[in-house]
């Protein structure tokens, strides 16, 4: 009972401290194409988040299976960020062609964010953190989870306060993604105040 | 001039003309500058311009890694198929930021660990499919090597004086060495992540200014836009029929 308690205390540390501590675009700069590039509207937000959360947590699963059972027993450890990048490769092109044929509706809602997804550095970088710091499958679940979500939790919020500024009245040089820039400071700032929420 | 070298091919090239050495260095460093012109890559130059090393660190490697992959590319050009070009470009590129990666791990362990996942993340940085897709696939190796060069320095430039302008004012030091006098207490804020966002919000703005808000602009980083992409075309695979 008491072994339980302490796994799940570990999955609920774990998730909030990649939700919230640890967030994927605010504190760790991955994803900023899409964190400064899609906020303009909260629906595309939202679609651009959901897309990558999912992809995140295929990718991330595969990419432990294949290091675990194909790489480190082979000593082949080095291939990792080329293995990785092909997986991601490969996942978004085989949802793209699976969503279009077999699910229409979510492949118009997400389609247009997948081969985006490819370029985007947060769905590399949570792979190579998880095998940086050794997690096993269970972890690399959670972690992963946690992250998409924070990832997806910053772009939705950023983008309120995006859709806020459209409306106010800013100097020309500030426009775009320099004032976006001004915005995501004080968001980041905020989400600064969590930092330290857990000891490490 | 190089594009004449490969006889064999050449009905295949495209009849534009490379540019010569001087407008592409001048391209890389100033006209079109990554960072400061075309806002790409901004993950890496919010992360690691906390100090000024590891701008510097960060910009050379991936300098070297631009100047490499577009070299092999563009003998590439002819070969690889359309349809598969975008993965074969990140193979590629991967690559090169592998053999990076070791040779900063042998050679200057106390710079890896400081850049950490930013090293492997080179690979998703903008600039290099944006380079490989833009210059590389349609010019000769010569020029798509000094093209990459060009481009890699003007990034490494940029990423340094951010860096640069971070570390003094947020650490009071600069490559580790006092820079400030006593009297002056830190701004802390700027070598935290939101200072990151702040100290690149206020390049942009000074861009901005200076060019007339013809900059950035919603080109910028939107380069990942759905609307207009030019550093994840249409499809991965080349798949889109």
């Amino acid at each position: 009972m008491n072994e339980l308690g302490t796994i799940v205390g570990q999955i609920i540390i774990t998730m909030l401290s990649a939700i919230l501590v640890e967030n994927l675009v605010l504190s760790r700069f991955l994803g900023m194409c899409p964190f400064l590039g899609v906020t303009q509207k909260t629906s595309t937000a939202a679609g651009m988040g959901v897309a990558v959360a999912a992809v995140l947590m295929i990718v991330a699963a595969l990419a432990w299976i294949v290091n675990v059972t194909l790489l480190v027993p082979n000593n082949l450890e080095f291939l990792q960020t080329m293995s990785y990048i092909l997986i991601i490769a490969a996942v978004v092109q085989f949802l793209e062609t699976v969503l279009r044929k077999f699910i229409p509706p979510l492949y118009k809602a997400l389609g247009i964010y997948l081969p985006l997804i490819t370029t985007n550095c947060a769905v590399l970088g949570i792979p190579l953190i998880n095998t940086q710091r050794g997690y096993d499958f269970g972890m690399t679940l959670v972690y992963t989870l946690g992250a998409g979500l924070g990832f997806a939790m910053a772009l939705v919020l950023f983008s309120g306060v995006r859709e806020r500024m459209a409306k106010s009245d800013i100097p020309a040089s500030l426009q775009g993604v320099s004032g976006a820039l001004f915005a995501a400071t004080l968001v980041s700032m905020s989400f600064f105040g969590f930092q330290g929420l857990f000891a490490k | 001039m190089s594009t004449q070298a490969e006889v064999p091919f050449t009905f295949v090239l495209p009849k534009e003309k490379a540019p010569k050495p001087k407008a592409i260095v001048i391209a890389g460093l100033v006209k079109e500058n990554p960072t400061l012109k075309m806002v790409l890559g901004c993950c890496p130059t919010l992360a690691v311009t906390t100090a000024a090393p590891n701008g510097l660190g960060l910009g050379l490697a991936t300098a070297l890694v631009l100047t490499m992959s577009n070299f092999v590319i563009s003998l590439l050009r002819n070969v690889i198929p359309d349809k598969v070009r975008i993965p074969s470009y990140i193979v590629i590129i991967a690559g090169f930021v592998t053999i990076i990666m070791y040779v900063l791990k042998a050679y200057f362990p106390a710079l890896d660990k400081s850049l950490g996942i930013y090293i492997p993340l080179i690979v998703a940085n903008c600039i290099l499919l944006a380079r490989a897709e833009m210059f590389a696939s349609k010019f000769g190796p010569f020029s798509s090597a000094l093209d990459g060069l060009a481009m890699g320095i003007g990034f490494t430039i940029a990423l340094f004086s951010i860096a640069t302008v971070r570390e003094i004012l947020g650490n009071g030091t600069w490559f580790g060495i006092p820079m400030t006098p006593h009297f002056f207490s830190p701004a802390v804020l700027l070598i935290l992540p939101p200072g990151g966002f702040l100290a690149f919000g206020i390049v942009m703005v000074i861009m901005n200014y200076l060019t007339r808000g013809k900059v950035g602009g919603d080109v910028a980083c939107a380069t990942c836009n759905p609307e207009n992409s030019h550093c994840a075309p249409d499809s991965i695979l080349g798949g889109k029929a």
